[in-house]
C-alpha cells in the first residue's frame, strides 16, 4: 500500500461497523482498505498473521478449524481487524484475558509519506525496539493504515458458559463480569470440571448468555477507575440504557436522547473518567476532554504524519506546527 | 548519581542535568543484561532504588500503586496477605526493582500464560525529558488518545523516568502442581513443549534445563534434579484443583510420549519451592563452573525451538565455548549462557565470536533479539538485521517525541544514523 498514490485527506475503511467513533469522520477523505486474508496462520506456535482488511468473522472460523480463537471479541462481527484495533474497544473478555492491545504482536502500518514500516516481531515475547503494536490500537487512523497485523491466537477453552445468581462475584478470575443493573452475570471458562465446580460450590444458574449491549441512537463508551464504578451507575439518567464491566470499569451506555448520554459523560468526568462517542451526539468531538498529555500526542502525531493527512479531526490531536519553508 | 527520593527530586536531577547540558541515565537494581543502564560518556545517573515505598494496595480491584524503587518479589510478599500476586517474576526478582522491570517490559517464568509487565502496568508517572511530570495510561481502563503508558512501557528510560506506577494483582491460585519431567536430550525436552502448545494447553510456566545447568544446579544447591537427564523440564500448572488435575495428567501423558524418562510430580509446597529454588539460582549456580558468563536473551517462534537449540550446540562447539542452556521454553524465550574463563587468552573472542553467531541463528528462524532484557547498548547495533531503515526512522521520530533534544539515555536501543538523513559514525580521520 502506498499513500502517495492518494492525494489529500485519507480515512482507512474497515467494516464501517464502528464508523461514527471518536470524532466526526473526516468529508472528502480517500477512502483506504487494508488489504484482507490470512498470510501465516502457525497454529503450534498460537500467532497468526492477517491482513487487517480481514472480517473478524472470516479469521475466528479459520481458527476455529483447529479449536483456536483470537481474543478481539467485537460487537458487531463483521468488523475488520484493522478497525477493531484502529477503534481500541475491547471485549467483554477483557477481564481475564487482557484488552485488544494486548494481542497484537506486530504490525505494518502504512504510513501517509508512503512508506511501510513494521514494529514489533512475531514472538509471543519481544522487547526488540519501540512497542508499535500497542502504540496504534486506539490510534484510529490517525498515525498510519494498519495494513497487516501478528496476533496471539489461544485454544478455545474445554468450556465456557455464562452464570448468574449465587455468588457469582465470588467465582475464580471469571473471563468476564458484566450487569445491567440487574444480577450480574460472569462468564466461566477453563475446564469443564472447574465450571462444574464453581457452579455447584457458589450455587451459580447457567443462562444463555450475558446481557445484551445497549441499543439507542445516542451511544458512548465510559471508562472510569473501577472502584468508582457503582457511584457512576448510581447517577445514570434513567432513560440511559447501559452495560457495565465491575472490575474493568467500562460502561456502554446508550439512548435516544442525546442530552442523557451527554449527561453520562459529565458525570464520567467529575469521577476523573471519559466517555467516547461511539454513535450519534451530531457535533461532538468525540472526546469531550483534551487528550492526556496533549502536547506529547501531538509530537507522536507529528511524528507519524507531518502533513496532518490520516484522518484528520478524528482525534482531537492538534495539527502538526507548520512546517516553515526552507 | 544521585538517589532521588521523590517525583519531584527526580524532576530537579533531570532539570539540573539539562541546565549543565548532561544527559541522564535513569537506573534500578542494575540487573539488566543488555546494558540499558549503563553509563556511557558523562550522564547523570538517576537511581531509583530510594523510592522504594509500596504507596497504596488496593485488594478489592487488584491493583497497587508503587515506587519504582519496590523489588519485583517485596511487591508480592507485600500482596500476599490478600491473596494477590504480581505476576512477573523475573529469575532475578529477588534484587530487580519494578521500575526498571517497567523500562525493560520485563517478563519471567509465569509470563507465559500471565503476560509480560506491559500487561500489568495500567499507569506510569514519569519524569519526561523536559523534566516535566505526567501520567501515561490511569485509573480507568482507556485513555483518549494514543496509548502513552503501552509506549513507555519497554522504553529503556528512553522516553523519561518512571516515579510511580499502578500495577496490576492477580489472584493466587487455589491449586498448584509441578512437574518435573527428564529427558534424554534437549531436543525431546523441546518436542515435548511444542506437544503441550499443540495440545492446547498453556501451563503457568515451562522451564527447561540442560544436563550441564542441572548438574552445576545440583551441586550448588542440591533441587533434586536428576543427574543422569540430558535435560529436564519444569512445567507447572495452576488454577481449581479439577482443572489442574487433569491438565497435570495430560502434561506427563505428553512429556512420556515425547520420550521422558521420569516424570515426578513435586509431593508438596516444599519440594515444588525447591525445585523452583534450583530454576532460579542457576546463574549463580554456574559461578561453580567458571569465573565468568556472557548470557543471551532471545526468542524464536515456539515452532522453531528444536532446530535453534541445536544450532546454539553447534555454534558453541565450533568455537570451542562452553554452552548451557535454562530457558523460559514455553514462549520461545532462549537464554543461551556462554561460560568462559575471561583471564585465559583469545576467549573473550571466540565467546564474543559464538555469541553473534548464535544472535543471528535466532533471527534466521524469524525470531528477534531480546525476550524481557531489551536492547539497551549491547544489540543496539543488531537492530538493523531485523528492522529496515524505515522501521528504525520511525521509531527514532517516536524517541524524539518524548525527548526531542536527546537527553534521555542516548545512545540506547537505536544505532546511530537510525534517523533517515543522519549521518553515520564519520571515520576517524575524515576531514570535516
Amino acid at each position: 500500500m502506498d499513500l502517495r498514490s492518494v492525494a489529500g485527506a485519507v480515512a482507512p475503511v474497515g467494516a464501517r461497523t464502528q464508523w461514527e467513533i471518536g470524532g466526526p469522520p473526516p468529508s472528502a477523505a480517500a477512502e483506504v482498505r487494508a488489504p484482507d486474508g490470512i498470510t501465516v496462520w502457525e497454529p503450534d506456535d498460537l500467532t497468526v498473521t492477517v491482513g487487517a482488511g480481514t472480517a473478524f468473522a472470516d479469521l475466528a472460523a479459520e481458527l476455529a478449524t483447529r479449536g483456536q480463537e483470537v481474543v478481539l471479541d467485537p460487537v458487531d462481527e463483521r468488523a475488520t481487524v484493522g478497525g477493531i484495533l484502529a477503534c481500541g474497544c475491547s471485549g467483554p473478555r477483557r477481564l481475564r484475558l487482557g484488552p485488544v492491545r494486548d494481542q497484537v504482536l506486530q504490525v505494518w502500518l502504512a504510513l501517509a509519506d508512503g512508506r511501510t514500516v513494521r514494529g514489533g516481531g512475531p514472538t509471543v515475547k519481544n522487547v526488540t525496539g519501540y512497542d508499535l503494536p500497542r502504540l496504534v490500537v486506539g490510534s484510529l487512523g490517525t498515525l498510519g493504515v494498519i495494513e497487516r497485523v501478528t496476533l496471539r491466537c489461544r485454544p478455545r477453552p474445554e468450556a465456557s458458559q455464562w452464570f448468574t445468581g449465587g455468588r457469582a462475584a465470588e467465582s475464580f478470575r471469571p473471563a468476564s463480569r458484566l450487569t445491567d443493573g440487574g444480577a450480574e452475570t460472569v462468564l466461566l471458562e477453563g475446564r469443564r470440571v472447574d465450571l462444574e465446580a464453581q457452579a455447584r460450590d457458589l450455587g451459580l444458574v447457567p443462562v444463555a448468555g450475558p446481557p445484551s449491549i445497549p441499543r439507542g441512537s445516542h451511544r458512548g463508551r465510559v471508562s472510569v477507575d473501577p472502584g468508582r464504578l457503582p457511584a457512576l451507575l448510581e447517577v445514570l439518567p434513567a432513560d440511559v440504557r447501559f452495560r457495565a464491566e465491575p472490575g474493568i470499569g467500562t460502561v456502554l451506555v446508550a439512548s435516544d436522547d442525546a442530552a442523557a448520554v451527554l449527561a453520562v459523560r459529565d458525570s464520567a468526568a467529575l469521577l476523573s473518567g471519559w466517555m467516547l462517542r461511539e454513535a450519534g451526539l451530531p457535533g461532538d468531538d468525540g472526546f469531550g476532554t483534551a487528550l492526556p498529555v496533549a502536547s506529547l500526542a501531538a509530537r507522536i502525531k507529528a511524528a507519524f504524519d507531518p502533513g496532518n493527512r490520516m484522518n484528520p479531526g478524528r482525534l482531537p490531536v492538534a495539527p502538526p506546527p507548520p512546517t516553515v519553508a526552507s | 548519581m544521585c538517589w532521588p527520593r521523590s517525583t519531584a527530586e527526580v524532576a530537579a536531577a533531570v532539570r539540573i542535568a539539562r541546565r549543565h547540558d548532561r544527559p541522564f541515565v535513569a537506573r534500578g537494581s542494575g540487573t539488566g543484561l543488555a546494558g540499558g543502564a549503563v553509563p556511557i560518556g558523562d550522564p547523570v545517573v538517576i537511581v531509583t532504588t530510594a523510592m522504594n515505598r509500596i504507596l497504596d494496595i488496593d485488594a478489592a480491584a487488584g491493583r497497587a500503586w508503587v515506587e519504582p524503587g519496590v523489588g519485583n518479589l517485596d511487591l508480592s510478599r507485600a500482596t500476599a496477605g490478600f491473596g494477590l500476586h504480581y505476576a512477573p517474576d523475573p529469575s532475578s526478582q529477588q534484587a530487580c526493582t519494578i521500575g526498571g522491570n517497567v523500562g525493560t517490559n520485563a517478563g519471567g517464568p509465569h509470563c507465559l500464560a500471565e503476560g509480560v509487565t506491559s500487561a500489568h502496568v495500567l499507569a506510569v508517572e514519569v519524569v519526561l525529558p523536559d523534566g516535566s511530570v505526567a501520567v501515561l495510561g490511569g485509573e480507568a481502563p482507556d485513555q483518549p488518545g494514543y496509548d502513552l503508558r503501552g509506549c513507555f512501557v519497554g522504553s529503556e528510560g528512553t522516553m523519561g523516568i518512571a516515579t510511580r506506577i499502578l500495577v496490576r494483582l492477580v489472584p493466587d491460585p487455589p491449586a498448584v502442581t509441578t512437574l518435573l519431567c527428564a529427558f534424554p536430550d534437549a531436543e525431546r525436552a523441546a518436542a515435548c513443549v511444542s506437544g503441550i502448545i499443540a495440545a492446547g494447553i498453556i501451563p503457568a510456566a515451562i522451564e527447561m534445563m540442560d544436563a550441564r545447568i542441572t548438574a552445576a544446579v545440583e551441586d550448588f544447591v542440591g533441587a533434586g534434579y536428576p543427574r543422569d537427564a540430558g535435560a529436564v523440564l519444569l512445567v507447572e500448572i495452576d488454577g481449581l484443583p479439577g482443572g489442574v488435575a487433569e491438565i497435570g495428567v495430560a502434561v506427563a501423558g505428553i512429556a512420556e510420549a515425547n520420550g521422558a524418562t521420569s516424570v515426578r510430580i513435586a509431593a508438596d509446597e516444599a519440594e515444588r519451592a525447591l525445585l523452583w529454588k534450583g530454576r532460579k539460582t542457576a546463574f549463580g549456580a554456574i559461578a561453580r563452573i567458571a569465573p565468568d558468563y556472557y548470557l543471551h536473551d532471545t526468542v524464536v517462534p515456539r515452532t522453531r525451538l528444536v532446530e535453534v537449540l541445536r544450532r546454539v550446540y553447534e555454534i558453541a562447539e565450533a568455537h570451542d565455548v562452553l554452552v548451557m542452556n535454562v530457558f523460559h521454553a514455553g514462549d520461545g524465550n532462549l537464554h543461551p549462557l556462554l561460560v568462559f574463563d575471561g583471564r585465559e587468552p583469545g576467549t573473550w573472542e571466540r565467546v564474543r565470536a559464538a555469541g553473534s553467531e548464535i544472535l543471528e541463528a535466532c533471527v534466521a528462524a524469524g525470531g528477534v533479539l531480546s525476550g524481557e532484557h531489551g536492547i539497551g547498548l549491547e544489540k543496539r547495533d543488531l537492530m538493523n538485521r531485523v528492522f529496515t531503515a524505515d522501521d528504525l526512522d520511525v521509531q527514532a521520530r517516536l524517541r524524539d517525541a518524548f525527548d526531542p533534544d536527546g537527553f534521555a539515555n542516548p545512545e540506547k536501543v537505536l544505532p546511530s544514523g537510525s534517523r533517515c538523513g543522519e549521518m553515520g559514525p564519520i571515520p576517524e580521520g575524515t576531514w570535516i
